[in-house]
């Protein structure tokens, strides 16, 4: 099977990075622009999904930072950690190890508008190459708080 | 006697209720909205100062939730360190407060960049008592009176607000 052609286009995308070394080892700066629209989910999509009872939800992960997550996260998210930093992937990596490849993963971050994000990219750029195929970025624009929160959909606070 | 006790009773349920309705009233008001008291805080910033917000009242405080990993943010701090030399005699306050995880990152960030107002490190409990700090950067506007008159999530309309900060501390 052929794979997409927006696949192909973000790995030529990290190769032509790497090539030349704009991407740091460990601590990958890789924008949140970088990922194809089709790997894109939106808010309103991701809250009726986990609101539907007509399926497993998928697993949600927050690969951003601590303190924002102890505010608020999207119901049922687990925290990661920052995919901007290496400890932050090496998280990431050993959470999804065990998993099959074809599991439904949603990462989101929502730290500051997404093309400003610095943790999306690097997050769904290791999940893809670890060989994970259902993997989701939520979209989000500005921020969490504006994005999701005040947009009413499924919140818990504290950590 | 009865009826006494009956009246009385009927008073005091009024006072009761009449309190609930008091307090109510006071918790009606959600935390960081614009016009409302700004919370206080006491932190101690990162060079070893204490800082308590309502120490600053008197002056126009510009509050500012940032941190090093948010490149918007770190586009504002050099224009907010001109504002606190250029205004700072005058009456305006900034202050930082550092959304980071790490408060060593803070620290090489702040010893790179000079930058002339305290910063301290918040945590969820800060942000949630300021309504929310979801995202960054995120900044509020105090004025003398300790009142929230401006709030702004995401980058800022850094002119707009120069604007607003010359007329809060008087100066055209």
């Amino acid at each position: 099977m052929k794979p997409p052609v927006s696949t192909i286009m973000f790995a030529l995308c990290m190769g032509t990075a790497l090539t030349f070394g704009t991407i740091a080892v460990g601590a990958e700066k890789i924008p949140a622009s970088s990922i194809p629209a089709e790997y894109l989910v939106q808010p309103a999509s991701l809250a009726a999904t986990l609101q539907s009872t007509s399926g497993p939800p998928p697993l949600v992960l927050q690969v951003g930072f601590r303190k924002l997550f102890d505010e608020a996260h999207i119901v049922a998210a687990e925290y990661v950690g920052e995919a901007d930093e290496s400890e932050g992937l090496a998280a990431l990596r050993e959470r999804v190890a065990k998993l099959p490849k074809d599991s439904a993963i949603v990462i989101y971050c929502g730290c500051c508008p997404w093309k400003k994000c610095p943790n999306m990219g690097a997050a769904f750029a290791a999940l893809q190459k670890l060989g994970f195929l259902n993997v989701k970025a939520l979209y989000i624009a500005k921020d969490f708080g504006t994005d999701w929160i005040d947009k009413g959909y499924p919140v818990t606070k504290g950590g | 006697m009865p009826r006494l006790r009956r009246v009385l009773g009927a008073a005091a349920i009024c006072a009761c209720l009449s309190m609930r309705i008091l307090a109510a009233g006071g918790a009606a008001e959600p935390a960081g909205r614009l016009n409302s008291i700004a919370p206080d805080f006491t932190r101690t910033d990162l060079s070893g100062r204490p800082l308590r917000l309502d120490q600053f009242r008197g002056r126009v405080v510009l509050l500012n939730f940032w941190a090093t990993w948010c490149a918007p943010c770190i586009e504002e701090i050099p224009v907010f360190s001109r504002w606190q030399r250029r205004y700072g005699a005058a009456g305006l306050q900034v202050i930082g407060v550092s959304m980071d995880d790490d408060e060593a990152a803070v620290k090489r960030f702040l010893a790179k960049h000079g930058v002339p107002y305290p910063i301290l490190m918040g945590d969820a409990k800060l942000g949630e008592s300021f309504g929310g700090v979801y995202g960054l950067p995120q900044s509020f506007l105090i004025d003398t009176q300790g009142r929230i008159v401006f709030r702004n999530v995401g980058e800022l309309d850094l002119e707009a607000l120069r604007s607003q900060i010359e007329g809060l501390i008087g100066i055209h």
